[in-house]
């Protein structure tokens, strides 16, 4: 044990001054909202010379995907090194280097499910920030019941011929690439005819088109794909699916769950978050009484929800299944979000009313947190998977 | 958990499930008992009563954490026993003070022969830095005048730990239950457990019966509290894991219209919050539990948590056991009303919500 916490003391302060010497001082002012997400892709226009070297600079350590192995562009850290890594840079409030897709959904699921030769090809660019992925999974008519997807997959010999349309799908107006489930066996039981298929946004045949939501904002599209052929393998022979064909359904919800786990983070305060009385008094407000008690309330949630985060986190580590507590994770997490943003707008009272006022973002963000529980399943179906899963009710 | 802590954990509810159902204090209630020190005994036997004493003076000093385990499975079947008050809260206080006498009271703590209980409370809330029970200097010894409230297993233990107002502070006494001028008051609990009233009337006491030092009794007490609280979470949340297995098994077994009642989806999803809520606070629990091991020092803001989380979690999941039995859960022969009835104790003792919430507020500066 204590040999233990001396290595990760030592390598606490290499890390610590590691970033002293590497990250850029305008990286430092903890602004990884949206706005300032340094996002990647072929395609990238860096907002800061800073935001390239700081980019750069993790690239070179493998830091933009820590946990992943070397060989991938990772920094092939343990949970616990990770942790630390997270903290160091909470301490200094710098910036993530790099977020996207590729690092959240597609990275994990060609890492538990890709071949040696595509885990080569796909997951050195992700890790060095030069493709933009997004995800294609929800259809107009496949919402919560993601696995009646319909996207129609068609088997033309060397390659796949894809026509239907995605909604929801983030960012696709800027992505270089979408990870989608297709319809590819439209005779087998739902679960079994769906294959999880890797598409260049430039082939010919495919669109999008931006959504504006009541934020104001626009992160979400239509996608549509027109007769798009996919080809069945590359030059060196890579298949553009992931696992198996037919069985992409599996691959959907390995991803659901970690992307369950991952939204969850949002609402816990762990996720590079000030903590909620921060912000409510940072901005000098005068509480009332009752939003005070409100806000009291919403801080024990989510320092209780960060650690359960935590808890789960380590015992994923210690390699027991968390599966459908995902779910649990999910729930809690996302409500909370639209707790916490409900509290800052009352916090703020009318200054925050306006558009661009003084508190900037502030109504849009608030906005945005109505989807939290909705996207990558709804908390009602989360509930289900939870009552059926955990508590075993009966169906 | 650890390997070591779900060992504990196994080897606790299989000795409970045996000896202490919740029809043991039932059968407490019916006979008009509210302990069994045979049973109390035999926990002593497996180092339970010793849980936080060093093995020099008899005991298993497994910590704080492994203290929380043992409580969270009492309160699955709501076992009655001076676990909190002795082995817990008093033997945390005593090990802050080094002297010979206190040495002493741990060994009898950890061997079973002596109980505890805390005497803070003066009203009808939990605020010890209120308190108004007088110490006053007599020559060399002191004379305590006062009433103390909501003595949990007071009417029973063999020492009490007393909280008295001196010259410049507060201070800790030490004292016999018998010693002259004290008058307790035994009262009927809704939660069949024991607790009193006790009046002091010219008690006195010696400096020895003082615990660390005159009017410094919060360097002593604040460990104790703290570690009562965060054992007292952990009971908590080991009697809403209790209701709420009860409630889950009834869903799956109770026909109405025709089909088990557990497939509505409306106490379903009711079912899968409450069971949310009850994980949450069982992350808070566990990191109180650590953080008292592992840096005293700093555990405030996670024994509060903790505290806050388990009062809230109880009391859904007893208000949720009830409702979802319909009628019977409302019996006494049914006995989720056992559960609800000291969830409520439970919530006021050591600081309920309101006083916990409060003191995590001022740490996060809100």
């Amino acid at each position: 044990m204590a040999q233990m916490a001396q290595d990760q003391s030592a390598f606490r302060m290499e890390l610590r001054s590691w970033l002293e010497a590497n990250c850029p001082a305008e990286m430092r002012d903890g602004n990884s909202s949206r706005d300032h997400t340094c996002w990647g892709g072929r395609n990238w226009v860096f907002e800061s010379e800073a935001q390239e070297t700081w980019l750069n600079r993790c690239i070179e350590k493998g830091f933009t995907v820590p946990t992943w192995p070397k060989a991938y562009g990772g920094a092939g850290m343990n949970r616990a090194e990770e942790k630390i890594w997270h903290e160091e840079l909470a301490r200094i409030e710098a910036r993530r280097p790099l977020d996207s897709f590729g690092i959240w959904m597609l990275g994990p699921a060609l890492l538990h499910f890709g071949t040696e030769e595509q885990k080569k090809k796909y997951l050195l660019p992700i890790a060095r920030g030069e493709i933009r992925w997004c995800q294609g999974y929800s259809e107009p008519g496949a919402g919560s019941d993601l696995a009646s997807v319909q996207t129609k997959c068609e088997d033309k010999g060397d390659h796949w011929l894809v026509n239907g349309q995605k909604i929801w799908t983030s960012y696709a107006d800027k992505a270089d690439a979408i990870f989608a489930l297709v319809r590819s066996d439209r005779e087998a039981k739902k679960h079994l005819g769906i294959t999880f298929l890797l598409i260049d946004m430039e082939t010919p045949g495919v669109s999008t088109r931006p959504i504006k939501l009541i934020s104001g904002m626009s992160p979400f599209c239509e996608t549509f794909f027109d007769n798009v052929e996919v080809p069945k393998e590359d030059e060196d022979g890579i298949s553009s699916v992931v696992g198996t064909i037919n069985r992409g359904w599996d691959v959907a919800k390995y991803l659901l769950t970690h992307e369950r786990s991952m939204i969850s983070a949002i609402g816990s305060g762990t996720g590079g978050m000030r903590p909620l009385a921060q912000v409510l008094t940072d901005d000098g407000a005068e509480l009332d009484p009752i939003l005070r008690a409100a806000a009291i309330k919403a801080e024990i949630d989510s320092l209780a929800t960060g650690l359960t985060l935590e808890r789960y986190k380590d015992m994923a580590e210690a390699g027991q299944g968390v599966g459908d507590a995902s779910a649990m994770l999910k729930y809690v997490g996302t409500e909370l979000n639209k707790d916490r943003h409900e509290l800052m707008m009352a916090a703020s009272g009318s200054d925050a009313l306006e558009w661009d006022g003084p508190y900037g973002s502030r109504p849009a963000d608030w906005l945005r947190t109505k989807a939290n529980s909705i996207e990558g399943g709804t908390s009602e179906v989360m509930l289900s998977i939870v009552s059926r899963r955990v508590l075993g009710l009966p169906g | 958990m650890t390997e070591e802590e779900t060992m504990l954990a196994d080897s606790a509810r299989g000795f409970l499930d045996e000896n202490a159902p919740v029809k043991q204090l039932r059968d407490l209630r019916d006979a008009g008992k509210t302990f069994d020190r045979a049973l109390w005994q035999e926990m002593a036997k497996m180092g339970w009563a010793g849980i936080l004493v060093p093995e020099d003076h008899g005991g298993s000093d497994m910590g704080h954490a492994a203290a929380g385990i043992l409580a969270r499975e009492m309160g699955k079947t709501l076992v009655a026993s001076p676990f909190l008050s002795s082995a817990v809260i008093a033997a945390t206080a005593l090990r802050q003070v080094s002297d010979s006498r206190a040495q002493e009271a741990l060994s009898a703590i950890a061997s079973g022969e002596v109980t505890y209980a805390l005497a803070v409370d003066e009203g009808p809330k939990f605020s010890p830095e209120k308190t108004e029970m007088s110490a006053t200097r007599d020559g060399n010894s002191f004379r305590l005048n006062g009433e103390k409230t909501f003595v949990v297993d007071g009417a029973l233990a063999d020492r009490l730990l007393v909280l008295a107002k001196t010259d410049a502070g507060l201070t800790l006494f030490d004292l016999p239950a018998g010693r002259n001028g004290i008058t307790r008051n035994h009262k009927g609990m809704i939660d069949s457990r024991d607790a009193a009233r006790i009046t002091f009337d010219n008690v006195e006491a010696t400096g020895e019966d003082v615990l660390g030092n005159v009017d410094q009794a919060m360097k002593v007490l604040q460990p104790a509290l703290e570690a009562g609280q965060a054992a007292l979470a952990a009971e908590m949340s080991g009697v809403a894991a209790g209701a709420f297995g009860m409630t889950v098994g009834y869903l799956k077994e109770r026909k109405q219209f025709g089909v088990l009642i557990g497939q509505f989806q409306a106490l379903q999803h009711r079912a899968a919050d409450l069971w949310c809520h009850t994980e949450v606070t069982a992350s808070a629990v566990a990191h109180a539990g650590r953080m008292l091991d592992e840096d005293p020092e700093n555990a405030s803001l996670a024994v509060s948590l903790a505290k806050a989380r388990a009062t809230d979690t109880a009391k859904r999941a007893v208000i949720e056991g009830v409702q979802m039995h319909g009628g019977i859960g409302m019996t006494d022969d049914f006995d989720m009303g056992f559960y609800m009835k000291r969830a409520r104790v439970a919530a006021e003792w050591l600081g309920d919500y309101g006083y916990h919430a409060e003191k995590i507020a001022k740490i996060r500066g809100l």
